[in-house]
């Protein structure tokens, strides 16, 4: 990374010289990086306190950076068998697992055509593709459409709608694909392989770092996916932990369900650190595979947009 | 003489070879799947799918200009039985005020989402790329990125922990500032400047990370001469630097505003859900539609309104795309 002080330095000086320790400009501008990095952080950091903290300190103190009674209750709560928390949980793991397989192989599987040389009706096929991603006919077509489908009140509607399959992401993994040899192909095709060969044996094994990343692109888009529940599904049993966290918010009475369910009715119900509780276990899986995300998705980004 | 025949025939033959490539017969699709059998048949699924919830969907349009009949499940009867009523939808829309009031929301939000984003990210990338030490910049580069990648909900309960009435950390240090704290969820006037403030918090790591890639693809030479001619840091920041990646703050800013009216429905509704009494500064055109249609339950006024919004938005994105195209032409998108 490119940075002016060095350019000063070694330019005016001739020769790369060691920096001073100390520099007025670096230390404001390094403030500023932190700030705003704190300023992205510590509300999570507040939610995680809050969520560890006893119930009826919060009553009294209200939420607190330092709470001064700690407690696991909520957590305790939340993993009782038949938590309604755990069923969201387990739904909402298997929407993403499922619907991020089916969405990566939907998109390899087309981009790979899209990116086949002896395809040639192939850029009327980009465009069939492309149009969509411009012209949207809105939410209520789709809405009837999904009804009309069926898919409403099943696990189905959680998958299929909106989520399996993103031009966008088909564009990424099209122009990735387009980078491979053609040589490769040719080799391949005088060595007698046919299109499901190369398909399989050549471009896909290659393709796996895009491929990695519409993985995350897809993973991601399913964990923080409440649109499909809020219009298409009325049953509780299947509200993804995302849309749980929603009613949770303005529903006492599913704290005071799911206090009667662990059979303690008699304490106060950790109505907000169980909310906040359920906050932070929303956001566990993307913390643990927060490195992951961080490689592959910027780089993803940035190899994906460049136009060969 | 015989140059002219030359040429002249070359021109002609060029002609005819690059118009038997251009012929596009049916034959010749016919002859394409079956010459690649497999990778049509493998670009099939997704083809479908793409068919069914988007080109499937246009046909819907046509119930914004009727009065939409709960009986008719099938398009073929949307299209045959449907009780048609011209503009009246549209009509029943902008004779109420709400119609200013969401569409004045939309636009006005979504410009200062732009503004302040753009800014805010524009001088994370310049402050960050300024800095030496690598584990810092990437430790805070990987703080500011994590809003991204979590979802208004959560974010809504991150907020929800500096704003509740009676439990917020805001209120609290306010009372012990001795300043009588506000009931900030039934205050309309609030939440634009909380709303930009978390539309940026949440957007702008991941812009600055853009801006900085375009930061990256600068040509050294460019700030080396300017050190010879004697700039200091802050005008190399300024005059070279800036200057080289304002096609790229272009190009972002026109994509952005090709989508103005278009609001993010994830972050109000997440945010500040049916509570009415916000409606006043937090209700878009995109909320607006959502209710009409779950919980009215008239699919014919959301579709006008739906159907308004989506022409003038793409008026807004071919606008857009057409004067990135006059300005910056690699930028444009199509």
């Amino acid at each position: 990374m490119f940075s002016a002080m060095d350019t000063v330095q070694s330019v005016r000086t001739g020769k790369r010289k060691k920096r001073r320790n100390f520099n007025i400009a670096n230390f404001i501008i390094s403030l500023f990086v932190l700030l705003y990095s704190l300023a992205c952080i510590l509300p999570m950091i507040l939610t995680l306190m809050v969520s560890i903290t006893d119930e009826n300190t919060i009553m009294r103190n209200g939420y607190s950076f330092f709470p001064k009674k700690f407690s696991l209750y909520a957590y305790r709560l939340m993993f009782q068998g038949g938590s309604s928390v755990i069923r969201g949980y387990l739904v909402s793991i298997a929407v993403t697992v499922i619907g991020t397989i089916g969405a990566v192989l939907l998109t390899a599987f087309a981009a790979y055509t899209l990116a086949n040389k002896n395809v040639k009706y192939r850029n009327a096929l980009s465009l069939y593709y492309f149009i969509p991603m411009v012209f949207s006919a809105g939410m209520v077509p789709w809405y009837l459409i999904c009804k009309r489908l069926g898919l409403q009140d099943n696990i189905l509607s959680l998958i299929v709608p909106n989520l399996l399959f993103s031009p966008f992401n088909l564009f990424l993994v099209r122009n990735y694909m387009s980078g491979i040899p053609d040589s490769l192909r040719e080799s391949a095709t005088i060595d007698g392989a046919n299109d499901f060969t190369i398909a399989f044996r050549i471009y896909f094994p290659l393709s796996l770092p895009v491929l990695a990343t519409v993985t995350l692109f897809y993973g991601l888009g399913y964990w923080n996916d409440w649109w499909n529940a809020i219009m298409l599904v009325d049953r509780q049993e299947l509200y993804p932990i995302q849309y749980l966290l929603l009613q949770l918010k303005s529903q006492i009475s599913m704290l005071r369900d799911l206090q009667y369910m662990a059979g303690a009715v008699n304490v106060t119900p950790p109505a907000e650190s169980l909310k906040m509780a359920t906050a932070v276990i929303t956001i566990g899986p993307i913390i643990l595979l927060y490195p992951f995300l961080q490689k592959y998705y910027i780089k993803g980004l940035v190899v994906g947009s460049v136009k060969e | 003489m015989k140059k002219v025949k030359r040429i002249g025939s070359t021109a002609s033959k060029d002609a005819v070879v690059s118009k038997t490539m251009q012929k596009r017969t049916k034959g010749g699709l016919i002859k394409d799947i079956r010459h690649n059998k497999f990778s049509y048949l493998i670009a099939l699924p997704s083809m479908l799918y793409i068919f069914i919830f988007s080109y499937c969907a246009y046909p819907y349009l046509v119930i914004a200009f009727q009065r939409y009949n709960y009986q008719n499940h099938t398009l073929f009867d949307i299209l045959t039985k449907g009780q048609w009523v011209g503009l009246e939808n549209f009509r029943f829309f902008f004779r109420s005020m709400t119609a200013f009031r969401v569409t004045y929301n939309t636009l006005f939000l979504n410009i200062l989402f732009i503004i302040f984003g753009t800014i805010v990210s524009v001088v994370l990338a310049l402050l960050l790329n300024e800095l030496r030490s690598r584990w810092f910049v990437k430790t805070t580069q990987s703080v500011m990125l994590l809003p991204n990648y979590i979802s208004w909900i959560v974010v809504s309960y991150l907020i929800l922990s500096l704003f509740s009435n009676e439990y917020g950390i805001v209120n609290k240090m306010m009372k012990d500032m001795g300043k009588t704290p506000i009931n900030w969820y039934i205050e309309p006037d609030v939440w634009p400047p909380i709303l930009v403030i978390a539309h940026t918090l949440k957007g702008a790591g991941m812009n600055a990370v853009i801006y900085l890639a375009a930061i990256a693809s600068i040509d050294t030479s460019m700030n080396e001469a300017a050190i010879i001619d004697g700039a200091n840091r802050f005008q190399l920041v300024t005059r070279v630097t800036l200057p080289l990646i304002t096609p790229t703050i272009v190009i972002m800013t026109l994509l952005a505003i090709g989508k103005i009216m278009f609001g993010d429905f994830g972050m109000i509704y997440a945010i500040v859900g049916d509570n009415g009494t916000l409606y006043k500064t937090t209700d878009i055109i995109d909320t607006y539609v959502f209710r009409a249609l779950r919980r009215v339950g008239d699919p014919s006024q959301a579709m006008a309104i739906s159907l308004f919004q989506s022409v003038i938005g793409f008026l807004m994105v071919f606008g857009s795309n057409w004067l990135t195209r006059k300005i910056y032409p690699d930028g444009a998108l199509y």
